[in-house]
């Protein structure tokens, strides 16, 4: 099944001030499949956390479309309205990034149950739950009702993967989500994630160490300038 | 241009089109379109003098556009809003739409009490209830994290962050389907502009009030905003998403703004 269709995805950027543009990649071509693990590579540069983003809509490309089978049908994320966009990072796709976007007055356990209660689950069991990942990712058990606002950065990326991986997503975006992480924590989220993409979720990640992820991987695509090549569609099952 | 909506299927609350405003030799508004989805936060940011302000008074009623349409998705709201007479503005604005202005004097009675000013609200809305008013105007004051044992001194004696805090609960004291707010948070010292900050999100959190929000600062306007209007010369120049406009500017001027303030 289909998860994710890019066909011709171009990005660019202009700097006005300069009077310059920047190409970042062009003509992307690949597609992802439900449970499909794939690999960002290239060096520093190259454009991995580009390509993340414009697919998340953060950056807006310049040609191409972003074909997402959602549950509510195909639809383009290049062009998608703001609306849309908004309601399936709500409910179908997930970043995960190195930073915890912590919110004042909120604790690290109400902030990682938040998208189960959004999703409709009762609080009692989306507390229990969020506590279980809290557990899972090694944060220590006096810090869960604390604010997270001020926990050190290993901590706080530990609250954000539990977050972000709380909730199965059709789609998982990962940039260096291990980068600072201890190994215990590593140790969780590859297991996390092995379960996630056994469960359908279709993954695109660029990771610091990607030993730790290497029995996850089903392909690769490395974005260093000249590197890229339309991938030949053998893998995937027709 | 994005598509139109296509998986969701609510209407916008809020529905402004084209909306123009000219002060002698200056335009300050030029067909000025907006539309925001119920719950939703739209942070307008702009140069001084691109005409924020002037569209929140429009949107307010408190000002007549020179043409443009402005319509509220609301159940017993209906046609051009800018069409309605005084009477009936003045009971919209005071049951469904709050306001906060960077200057506390155009929102308040510096010299009467803050619970009188909260309840000034709710007495034009048509209650009359004494002990009701007192009630309700000291929920709305608590609600926005004003300290209680205050609710009876006038605006004039209280700092700005607490003149502030009046302000919003006089706006929220009716449950408002709309929140404007203008520059709520400018002019207060940095450490109480965090905790008037950190109120607002609160309430949007619990509350899910849509709001329109115009600030110079764009930490106030990325922490609080889903989407992102950036105005120039009383036009529009780009929107988006916050994080799309703050990541990846399109427009000259947008790019300015955000690298300057990096
Ligand atoms: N918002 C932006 N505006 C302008 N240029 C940008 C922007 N974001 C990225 N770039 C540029 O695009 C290019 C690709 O950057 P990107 O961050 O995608 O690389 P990367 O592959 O993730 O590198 P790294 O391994 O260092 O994380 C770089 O030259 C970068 O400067
Ligand atoms: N009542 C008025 N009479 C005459 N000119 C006005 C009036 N109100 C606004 N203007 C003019 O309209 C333009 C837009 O003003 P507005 O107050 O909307 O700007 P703004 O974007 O809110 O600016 P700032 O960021 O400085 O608050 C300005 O040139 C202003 O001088
Ligand atoms: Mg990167
Ligand atoms: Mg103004």
């Amino acid at each position: 099944m289909t998860v994710l269709d890019v066909r011709g995805l171009t990005k660019g950027f202009t700097m006005h001030h300069l009077g310059t543009q920047m190409g970042a990649f062009e003509d992307i071509s690949f597609a992802l499949q439900a449970g499909e693990f794939l690999l960002l590579k290239g060096k520093n540069g190259a454009g991995k956390s580009t390509l993340l983003r414009t697919l998340y809509r953060s950056y807006l490309s310049q040609g191409g479309e972003i074909l997402f089978h959602s549950d509510h049908g195909v639809i383009d994320l290049a062009r998608a309205a703001d609306v849309d966009v908004s309601f399936l990072r709500r409910t179908e796709i997930g970043f995960v990034t190195q930073f915890l976007t912590a919110r004042p007055r909120v604790s690290a356990q109400d902030l990682v149950a938040e998208p189960l209660r959004l999703a409709g689950q009762e609080p009692t069991e989306a507390l229990r739950a969020a506590r279980h990942w809290l557990y899972t990712f090694g944060v220590k058990e006096e810090l869960w009702a604390a604010y997270p606002t001020t926990f050190s950065g290993g901590e706080q990326q530990k609250v954000n993967l539990a977050r972000a991986l709380i909730l199965p997503q059709r789609l998982l975006l990962l940039d260096e989500p291990t980068a600072s992480l201890d190994v215990h924590a590593r140790a969780a989220l590859v297991e996390r994630l092995g379960e996630l993409k056994a469960q359908g979720t279709a993954m695109i990640g660029v990771f610091h160490h990607p030993g730790d992820v290497a029995a996850l991987i089903d392909r690769e695509i490395d974005l260093t300038p000249n590197a890229f090549q339309d991938e030949d569609r053998k893998d995937v099952a027709i | 241009m994005m598509d139109a909506p296509q998986i969701v299927k609510t209407r916008p609350l809020l529905i402004a089109r084209n909306v123009s405003k000219r002060y002698g030799a200056v335009q300050a508004l030029q067909d000025v379109s907006a539309s925001v989805y119920p719950g939703e936060v739209l942070g307008i940011v702009g140069e001084s003098g691109s005409g924020k302000s002037t569209f929140l008074r429009c949107l307010n009623l408190e000002e007549d556009p020179d043409h443009g349409s402005y319509t509220l998705d609301l159940p017993d709201v209906q046609g051009n809003l800018f069409d309605l007479d005084r009477y009936a503005r003045r009971m919209l604005c005071a049951t469904r739409i709050g306001i906060v202005y960077q200057n506390p004097h155009l929102g308040l009675l510096m010299k009467h009490s803050s619970s009188g000013n909260v309840a000034e609200r709710l007495l034009i809305a048509g209650e009359r209830r004494f002990g009701v008013l007192r009630e309700k105007a000291r929920d709305a004051l608590d609600a926005s994290e004003f300290p209680l044992d205050r609710m009876d001194a006038p605006p004039i004696e209280l700092s700005g962050g607490m003149q502030q805090r009046v302000q919003l609960a006089k706006a929220i004291a009716l449950e408002p389907a709309l929140l404007l707010l203008d520059e709520p948070t400018t002019g207060l010292d940095v450490s109480v502009q965090a905790l008037v900050l950190d109120t607002l999100k609160k309430l949007q959190q619990e509350r899910k009030i849509t709001m329109v929000i115009v600030s110079h600062d764009l930490g106030v306007i990325r922490t609080l905003s889903d989407r992102v209007m950036v105005m120039k010369g009383g036009q529009v120049v780009e929107e988006g998403l916050a994080d799309q406009v703050f990541q990846d500017p399109q427009h000259a001027y947008t790019q300015q703004l955000v690298h300057a303030k990096l």
